[in-house]
């Protein structure tokens, strides 16, 4: 049985001569044309561009002044920089805060609409319109809601007699607020899992039904393996969003014109910017663009490798 | 008509639809174009920083000096921004003049990325005498002046009457000579319920004000070479300690800042027109803010003093240069004079006056960094207001003679943000004074070392 599967393994050279063999096929010809112009975007607008910035990792450079070659000078700076691990430390926290609480909201407000029947469409477009608001209103908005005095969160909050926290000047409570208003923008996963409670046949539940399944392990045991690649989806997607969260923050806490940037709202990729276009440290800033790709790159791989325990694609059974 | 019809013809609608605008858009593209082009026909001068979008007094100025030059300026919209001019440069697209803070020269000048003005002021005999001495300050590096100076912002301490007499507080203990008075009547005139802060007794403005009560106290926190910072010296310390215990005596920075987020800053319904605030050290144009939106608001200005009398302000304001590679210096050059010419100034001043009294709304003058400009402004298109805004106005004029301000350093931008970090830091409760400052002084220190490599 084993001499047969070795037998059967194609090697790399078999499947580079079947890859070439494709190109006596003139449909491989019209692929590939069709495929060009993702190549050409490719190339010129993100490999091109990280290659450059990895070269601009290893110089000093500034834009206006001659580029130093300066070695491994800025990767050693960064380990050493008392900030990267202070923003890799605050981001790493909103991430964990945001992506669970995000997918949470987003898996719940989808299964109500799921049951609202022909209403859901109305729903669906509702909770998707905050997704439009450019972030950097959102950083704004942020600032009124979550004003530890007069805010629309505090005040709702003193209804049920909770004395809410200042969200926006206490630096316990600055990511967790911002994790908060990272929900606003809930509704791009609503759609999402909304679309993957749709695809979940109707038999499957009628079956667990008939065993005595209960709601919970319908729940548990049907629904969650069903929608699990789209929940992975987004697991991922909003993982990698989170890491690189930019707009809203900066907007509320870094500005010119509201200048109280505190230490818990430093996040990477704001030091990130700040070194790059206020201090014009390029290099530098190159350097911690590609740590952060890095940690994004080792994130993700975790992630996938955890996922094929948690995964279920049905094609694949 | 079948269903497959009906969808085909949706399909066609939607394609037709989309041709039409894509066709309206290449359309106005090639208009655009066209226009940039006749402009270019003249001088074809770019500038970064200063759209035509300005106020009355931005417009008047602008038509002028696009005059001098004989039309063809592209100005387009929006302010200075950092990211879009490195990567102009970095593009070979280089503007011929860049309109932003003063703040900025140190850091550009000393990278190289500003061609020095001494042959611009030379060839157009553009009077240097003209501008105020703290602001050309501002932008010399190395003895080399890189940009024109504009506007000049004044600080003063505005003072609401209103408030004032309902808390029997006398406008003599607002002098911040004296700090345990100013922090006896900051007291008095705080009032709150509930944890809830209504109105604000006087508000140091932290963390942007860190280097007037650093000065206040007798420190400059930059050499006048702008090579060695004194953030954390003992005077320096004392100085934050002081205006960070003002806040304290008011109820904390959460709930200070928390009030202070809400106020209608260029409203009718603003800080002074609500008594939400009694006094606090302000830029010169919030006046003629107040003028405009609350004009029967009864206010006083107080000079800044210094600990030991002495009168100061802390002076910053705008500038023009000219980066390194500009195709058209020349034009740039009497753009920037024209811009801050004395006539250019009076016309803006005439114009701003006329506005103002076609609206029934107080004019409170402007505020340049041309002294021959100013007196004539001040001369020639002012007209009494009341009691309150006269006063106000005079107050300013008197204490634009005592400016002081934060040099030029090839590290500006990284000790700007050292001290305004240390500042929050504290006032966020996560550091003491004097490690905060400790810490920016160690950070300013290594960041001008490292511009200086």
């Amino acid at each position: 049985m084993a001499t047969v599967s070795r037998a059967a393994a194609p090697g790399p050279g078999s499947r580079a001569r079947r890859w070439a063999a494709g190109f006596k096929e003139r449909d491989t010809w019209a692929a590939y044309a069709f495929l060009t112009p993702w190549f050409i975007g490719f190339f010129v607008f993100t490999a091109g561009p990280m290659v450059a910035s990895f070269i601009l990792s290893l110089t000093d450079y500034d834009i206006i002044s001659s580029t130093q070659y300066v070695g491994l000078e800025n990767y050693r700076q960064l380990i050493h920089d008392p900030k990267v691990s202070l923003a890799i430390r605050n981001t790493l926290v909103y991430t964990a805060m945001t992506v669970p609480a995000t997918m949470a909201v987003a898996l719940g407000l989808a299964m109500l609409l799921a049951r609202v029947g022909r209403a859901a469409g109305v729903f669906r477009t509702i909770f998707y319109l905050p997704v439009m608001t450019p972030l950097v209103a959102v950083g704004v908005l942020y600032l009124l809601l979550f004003n530890g005095s007069f805010g629309l969160i505090n005040r709702a909050l003193e209804v049920i007699h909770i004395q809410g926290p200042f969200w926006t000047t206490d630096p316990h409570w600055v990511k967790p607020g911002l994790a908060l208003m990272a929900l606003w923008a809930v509704g791009a996963n609503v759609v999402i899992y909304l679309a993957a409670l749709m695809g979940v046949p109707q038999q499957l539940y009628d079956a667990a039904a008939m065993d005595g399944a209960g709601r919970w392990r319908r729940f548990r045991d049907v629904t969650l393996p069903m929608i699990s690649p789209a929940l992975f989806f987004t697991f991922i997607i909003l993982t990698i969003a989170s890491l690189q969260t930019f707009e809203q923050v900066y907007t509320a806490f870094f500005n010119a014109n509201t200048p109280t940037g505190t230490d818990a709202a430093l996040f990477y990729v704001i030091y990130l910017f700040q070194q790059a276009f206020t201090f014009l440290h390029m290099g530098y800033a190159s350097a911690l663009a590609w740590l952060l790709f890095l940690i994004i790159g080792i994130v993700t791989v975790i992630q996938i490798v955890l996922s094929r325990r948690f995964v279920y694609y049905e094609g694949e059974r | 008509m079948s269903s497959r019809w009906k969808r085909i013809g949706l399909l066609t609608a939607i394609a037709a639809a989309l041709s039409v605008a894509v066709a309206v858009s290449l359309a106005n593209a090639m208009t655009d174009r066209a226009g940039s082009a006749g402009a270019a026909a003249a001088t074809n001068l770019t500038i970064m920083g200063f759209g035509t979008n300005g106020d009355d007094v931005a417009k008047t100025r602008y038509a002028l000096a696009e005059k001098a030059v004989g039309g063809g300026v592209s100005a387009p919209n929006g302010g200075f921004d950092d990211q879009q001019f490195l990567a102009a440069i970095a593009a070979g697209d280089v503007p011929d003049l860049v309109y932003f803070s003063r703040d900025k020269v140190g850091t550009y000048a000393a990278r190289g990325a500003l061609v020095p003005l001494t042959s611009c002021v030379k060839s157009h005999k553009i009077v240097m005498k003209q501008y105020r001495s703290a602001a050309v300050n501002e932008v010399t590096y190395k003895k080399r002046v890189f940009a024109i100076p504009e506007f000049y912002d004044v600080r003063t301490v505005i003072a609401n009457l209103d408030v004032l007499a309902k808390a029997k507080v006398k406008l003599a203990q607002l002098n911040t000579k004296n700090w345990a008075t100013l922090k006896t009547a900051a007291r008095k005139l705080y009032v709150a319920s509930g944890g809830k802060v209504s109105r604000i007794g006087f508000d140091p403005k932290l963390p942007e004000f860190f280097p007037l009560w650093a000065k206040a106290n007798g420190q400059d926190i930059l050499s006048k070479d702008g090579l060695h910072p004194h953030i954390n010296s003992p005077k320096a310390v004392a100085a934050l300690q002081y205006a960070i215990s003002l806040i304290n005596a008011q109820g904390g920075w959460n709930r200070f800042k928390a009030f202070r987020d809400t106020w209608d800053f260029f409203g009718k319904g603003n800080q002074v027109a609500e008594n939400q605030i009694g006094a606090w050290p302000m830029e010169q144009w919030y006046y003629n803010v107040l003028a405009g939106s609350s004009p029967t608001v009864k206010i006083a200005a107080l000079p800044f003093r210094a600990r030991n009398g002495k009168v100061i302000n802390y002076e910053t304001g705008s500038a023009w240069a000219i980066p390194k590679g500009a195709q058209h210096q020349a034009a740039a050059c009497q753009f920037m004079k024209t811009m801050t010419s004395v006539n250019t100034w009076m016309a803006a001043a005439k114009n701003r006056a006329a506005i103002r009294k076609q609206k029934n709304q107080p004019y409170t003058g402007l505020s340049t960094a041309n002294a021959v400009a100013d007196k004539a402004i001040f001369k020639q298109t002012y007209t009494k207001i009341n009691k309150y805004f006269d006063q106000a106005v005079k107050t300013v004029l008197d204490v634009q003679q005592h400016s002081f301000y934060i040099p030029a350093s090839p590290a500006s931008a990284e000790i700007n943000d050292a001290w305004m970090n240390a500042v929050n830091s504290v006032l966020t409760g996560q550091a003491s004074v004097r490690s905060a400052l400790n810490k920016a002084q160690a950070q300013a220190t290594a960041a001008i070392k490292n511009a200086q490599k």
